[in-house]
């Protein structure tokens, strides 16, 4: 008897600290992986989200050089804002922004592709060595290709001159590619488009590879041009891939900084050449004319998060997908 | 088997004959267009290494080749005075230093807790998970340009312009969305019935996490390395704004400022510098190209 009452309170507390143990492991276990996103969570608000809430909080401030050394601004309303958005040289930017993206883009995605879809019609070894080159032009610095770049279309000696002389193209002797504002965005076109082609092979021709082989032949089968069958067969397949790297190519070419500020040269930018990126610069950072730049950062956010908001939505619905 | 399948098949003989005839026609033309592109593809080559090759051969022609009216195509007369001239210009082996010190760091921090995250979205599913994936995602969009200005006036808050701790927590914190996004692609490629078997073994999940699955996402991690290596290497716009002393700045802003000492650019001394800047790049890149091209690629191919 006692054996017995005193087994079951035993028992029933043996069951009780299990279940509680229990509900405390699938605690712990829940907890997991906010513990393992905590720091990334902790960088990401220190470095990225304060600096993002001090911009929206400065770019209604008077906010230059006297306010940085008293770390805070001079509250202004919506001046910045107004200033801003009645000044022609940012309509000027925005739309000569806007056409350098469109005709970036669509030149990096068309030689892109036209590259990737002759990866697949050549020999084994000319592909690797076609390959193993864009590979080399991808893993070249922006910095130092702006750098090669200048040299290469410098007018005295600059071998592009040369070349396109020598090529009959016309008579390019002493040319000087930086002397108007459209050749000087031209260069930097060259530049940028050179640079991000072999991405967007790479992409492609990772695409084409999950395109059936019987829906081409069939297609050739019933005597369809080659550009019918990319168009009908092979772009349909290809679309959300194009669609990705479309949007990836207009965030990065609408937001370009580096290139067109370095090779047309800091003491060469102005009003006339401006892209948003380097209006801002200039007119924010350079002049030290902070809360003026925060407003302008503030409307070009705005709208690399209005170009991005299907990029983010795709990703995210295939990443859950997955 | 039914006479009506019966029919079919035989229906389809000639279908399938006439297919494979047309199979080896097109194979012929195919193999007798191949020239004609393996042609377009060599000058496609000429065209995009011309300037990489420009940049090498620059660096070791003489100077009077390099500023001659008539470029010469090929060095062969090589030196390496430029590289010497390169090495000897101010500042040039303090900016190593640093830019070696600030990749290094944000290499470390950025792996270590970029992992952690990526192991989170692959492994377990959570409340926040979407949201997480959507800041991920979005930061990665964000133009740097656009938040020079806020990161500069609060790391002037905390008196951390012109700092190498500065510029590290700045890099660091940049590329993190893509690491995660990197490292969860390869934590997702490890099958989870191997973890499932460690576990069965009677191993904890910590157990399994050390015993499996770092060792399969250690090339996983390498390639996600070098990827931030080189991207912190190469950046530019934030380095810019907050390194103004030159002996603190990179490689990176030496090769941007890098002007002639007289009159005229030197060219050879500027190609020197680009191709020195260059190497450790190019070098890392071409060892993992494939993993960062998995990396890059293995979302946009999924869809």
């Amino acid at each position: 008897m006692t054996g017995t009452t005193s087994q079951v309170p035993d028992a029933a507390g043996a069951f009780g600290s299990r279940r509680r143990r229990r509900a405390w492991d699938r605690a712990v276990r829940g907890s997991v992986p906010f513990w393992l996103i905590l720091p990334v969570a902790v960088a990401m608000t220190a470095i990225l989200a304060y600096p993002l809430y001090q911009l929206i909080v400065i770019s209604f401030q008077k906010y230059g050089l006297f306010e940085l050394i008293k770390h805070s601004g001079t509250w202004v309303g919506l001046d910045n804002y107004r200033f801003i958005l009645h000044d022609p040289v940012f309509w000027d930017t925005l739309v000569r922004t806007i056409v350098f993206t469109v005709v970036n883009v669509a030149l990096t995605i068309v030689f892109g592709t036209l590259i990737a879809l002759l990866l697949v019609r050549i020999s084994t070894f000319m592909r690797i060595l076609l390959t193993a080159g864009l590979m080399l032009v991808w893993a070249m610095p922006p910095v130092v290709a702006v750098q090669v770049w200048y040299w290469m279309t410098n007018f005295q000696n600059g071998v592009l001159n040369y070349t396109l002389t020598q090529l009959g193209v016309g008579d390019y002797f002493q040319h000087d590619w930086y002397a108007t504002p459209t050749s000087q965005l031209g260069m930097t076109t060259s530049l940028i488009v050179w640079g991000a082609i072999p991405f967007i092979v790479v992409a492609v021709y990772a695409g084409l590879a999950q395109v059936p082989d019987e829906l081409v032949d069939a297609a050739e089968v019933d005597g369809a041009r080659p550009w019918r069958v990319f168009l009908d067969v092979t772009f349909p397949i290809l679309k959300p891939i194009f669609l990705i790297l479309t949007s990836l190519s207009i965030v990065w070419d609408f937001g370009v900084f580096t290139q067109p500020f370095l090779l047309i040269g800091e003491s060469h930018v102005n009003t006339s050449n401006y892209l948003m990126g380097v209006y801002l610069y200039e007119e924010g950072y350079a002049k030290s004319d902070f809360g003026r730049g925060a407003a302008i950062s503030m409307l070009m956010l705005l709208m690399v998060a209005g170009l991005s908001f299907f990029y983010v939505r795709k990703m995210v619905r295939m990443e859950s997908a997955s | 088997m039914s006479a009506a399948s019966e029919i079919a098949l035989t229906e389809h003989e000639p279908h399938v004959a006439e297919r494979k005839a047309a199979r080896v026609r097109r194979a012929r033309r195919r193999r007798a267009g191949r020239t004609g592109w393996n042609i377009v593809a060599a000058l496609v080559l000429l065209v995009m290494v011309f300037p990489v090759y420009w940049m090498i051969s620059t660096a070791f022609k003489p100077t009077d080749e390099i500023n001659g009216l008539e470029p010469t195509w090929i060095p062969w007369n090589p030196t390496l005075q430029h590289f010497r001239d390169a090495m000897n210009r101010p500042y040039f082996w303090d900016n190593v230093k640093n830019s070696m010190i600030i990749v290094g760091f944000s290499v470390l921090l950025a792996i270590v807790i970029s992992f952690l995250a990526a192991v989170a979205l692959a492994k377990y599913r959570f409340s926040g998970r979407k949201l997480f994936l959507v800041l991920v995602f979005g930061i990665q969009m964000l133009p740097a340009v656009g938040l020079i200005i806020p990161v500069y006036v609060v790391m002037a808050k905390y008196h951390l312009t012109n700092t190498l701790t500065g510029v590290i927590l700045v890099e660091m914190t940049f590329v993190l969305p893509f690491a995660i996004w990197m490292l969860c692609g390869f934590v997702l490629g490890i099958p989870k019935d191997l973890e499932e078997a460690a576990m069965v073994d009677g191993s904890s999940r910590v157990g399994a996490f050390f015993r499996i699955l770092l060792p399969l996402v250690a090339p996983g991690l390498v390639a996600t390395s070098v990827f931030v290596f080189i991207t912190v290497w190469n950046e530019f716009i934030f380095a810019n704004v907050l390194l103004t002393d030159q002996s603190k700045q990179t490689l990176t802003l030496w090769l941007s400022y890098f002007y002639g000492t007289s009159r005229q650019t030197d060219w050879g001394g500027l190609m020197a510098g680009a191709t020195l800047t260059a190497i450790p790049v190019v070098i890392f890149f071409l060892i993992v190209q494939r993993k960062i091209a998995f990396g890059l690629t293995a979302g946009a191919v999924k869809g």
